[in-house]
């Protein structure tokens, strides 16, 4: 089932089942931020550089794009330089994909496009005309987590927490794809995805007690 | 990232056009993207092809393999004909990159990747790739995963593809569309040294596409694989690598194609290997000579001379994962 969306004209970077007006971490950190940059620029008694820029800059060229994400029809117009992560992040306020080196090195950005794990930081929105885009935020069934989602809970496969939504849609990815034989073959298909916490060992479990279970 | 526009071509005329008029070809995109954002590429127009028909693996006529541009690293990994007649191709692709840039990332799109060298997408940096003129921070900078094959004084880039390596080893044909039509060029010749111009790196004219790679038939029974070797297990890029493919019949090498990666501007074909080896018995005593030639003309730089050592005992060790000590 998928439901239909008019095309979005939200601001960044409130998410959409958010009420405009609650203030979230992520709406502080912005207005704080802005805030000291204004107190920064009257220190130095100028305008801030960013607005020149912004004034003789003409207006990046834009277009628009239809796409369903986690089910939802979504129609966005975006800067064609706008990367899959960042549409989901700061236009669709779908914040579990996560954004760790931006240069498709750490996996911690990876989505499935059309049933592929892919690393949506380099995946630009502008070519995903039509496609099916799922994300950590559409894994579940409502309140039922997805298998490898309990599984990473049941194996403590995580500290920080900040690479799993990528590790979890790459497992998914990797279970679908079959290459589940052996703890060195997942570790070999998981590869994509770094954990500077060091988890590797209980991950691999969780793909393992996951695939096992099919 | 600097501002471009954006189309997507319906069909291999549309893109063509667009190309001719300086539009620059986008298929996995997993290189372009991330040195457009490092703005080391700067596109104005960005042309999709990802529409185009150009997705067939197909076995030729006499046994070789027609891969089409837009197949992804992947599909063509996973292809049971690629499997079955060229391991040596397979098996590189899966020992490049991670799971999810073989999803995106193209056979068309692989050969014409760029190298990783540092300088070269550091845009403070000296790099006469980047920026002709400029001078190589690398020759005298942190030069460890650079080249030691090919080099010239204006570069020593390594190309970082892995599958490039046994297209080399392979003899393989890259197939180009252009506005004057098709065109077939010799890989050897695709993948250009850097010499005094190493902003060059393939012979491609402007508007041209990438239609397919040809892999040619050989003799049958053939033996193929890649060995790499690298610093980390997986998801890194090559120190030195060989593909080797051996045709052997009555307990004589009748055919040996053979290449190296990692060590090279380009990749780097082998014939005095292949030569010492064609028409000889498999032993361990002949896959030790044979790989003292790998290393012909080999200059090593400051920090990589490890890599000479190195690039001899990865093509012995894989002539004899692939060709045995009958």
């Amino acid at each position: 089932m998928s439901s239909e969306l008019p095309e979005s004209s939200v601001p960044p970077p409130t998410g959409a089942d958010e009420p405009a007006s609650a203030p979230t971490r992520r709406t502080f950190i912005a207005t704080t931020a802005v805030g000291g940059a204004v107190v920064a620029g009257g220190v130095i008694g100028g305008t801030l550089l960013l607005d020149d820029d912004v004034a003789a800059a003409e207006a990046p060229p834009e277009s628009r794009v239809s796409l369903t994400v986690n089910g939802t029809r979504r129609t966005v117009t975006v800067d064609n330089r706008t990367s899959l992560l960042d549409l989901l992040r700061e236009h669709f306020g779908l914040t579990g994909s996560k954004k760790g080196c931006n240069a498709g090195a750490c996996g911690a950005c990876t989505v499935l496009v059309d049933g592929r794990r892919v690393n949506s930081c380099l995946t630009l929105a502008v070519r995903l005309e039509g496609a099916e885009v799922t994300t950590i935020e559409g894994l579940a069934e409502g309140d039922e987590l997805h298998p490898l989602q309990k599984a990473f809970i049941e194996q403590d496969a995580f500290q920080c927490g900040y690479c799993t939504p990528g590790q979890i849609m790459s497992g998914v990815g990797c279970i679908k794809e079959g290459h589940t034989d052996s703890p060195e073959e997942i570790r070999e298909w998981m590869s994509g995805n770094i954990c500077r916490c060091g988890c590797y060992v209980k991950i691999v479990r969780a793909v393992e007690q996951t695939a096992g279970r099919k | 990232m600097h501002p471009f526009s954006f189309t997507k071509a319906a069909t291999t005329r549309e893109a063509l056009n667009s190309g001719r008029r300086g539009g620059r070809y986008i298929a996995g995109g997993t290189t372009l993207v991330d040195l457009m954002r490092e703005t080391v590429e700067r596109p104005e127009t960005l042309v999709d092809i990802s529409d185009l028909p150009l997705r067939e693996v197909r076995v030729t006529e006499r046994g070789g393999l027609r891969i089409g541009a837009l197949v992804s690293m992947s599909e063509t990994a996973a292809h049971p004909k690629v499997r079955s007649l060229f391991p040596v191709i397979s098996e590189a692709l899966e020992l490049s990159a991670s799971a999810q840039l073989r999803n995106m990332a193209t056979i068309g799109g692989n050969i014409m990747q760029r190298t990783r060298c540092t300088y070269f997408r550091d845009v403070t940096a000296d790099c006469n790739k980047r920026e002709p003129g400029s001078g190589c921070a690398a020759r005298e900078g942190f030069n460890r995963m650079h080249a030691i094959l090919g080099t010239s004084d204006a570069c020593v880039a390594t190309h970082p593809s892995d599958v490039a390596v046994a297209f080399a080893a392979l003899e393989a044909t890259v197939q180009l569309l252009g506005p004057d039509g098709e065109r077939r060029v010799p890989f050897a010749d695709f993948l250009l040294k850097p010499g005094s111009t190493p902003n060059r790196e393939q012979a491609i004219r402007q508007g041209e596409l990438i239609t397919a790679v040809d892999i040619p038939a050989l003799p049958r029974p053939l033996e193929s694989g890649y060995l790499k070797v690298r610093d980390r297990q997986s998801y890194e890029f090559a120190l030195t690598s060989a593909a080797v493919a051996l045709h052997i019949r009555g307990g004589v090498i009748r055919e040996a194609k053979v290449a190296a990666g990692g060590v090279g501007t380009v990749p780097w074909k082998l014939p005095a290997v292949e030569q010492h080896v064609i028409g000889e018995r498999p032993s361990d005593a002949l896959w030790k000579a044979a790989a003292e030639k790998a290393v012909q003309g080999a200059r090593p730089l400051s920090g990589n001379r490890f890599k000479v050592d190195l690039l001899k005992r990865t093509v012995e060790r894989q002539l004899r994962i692939v060709g045995g000590t009958r």
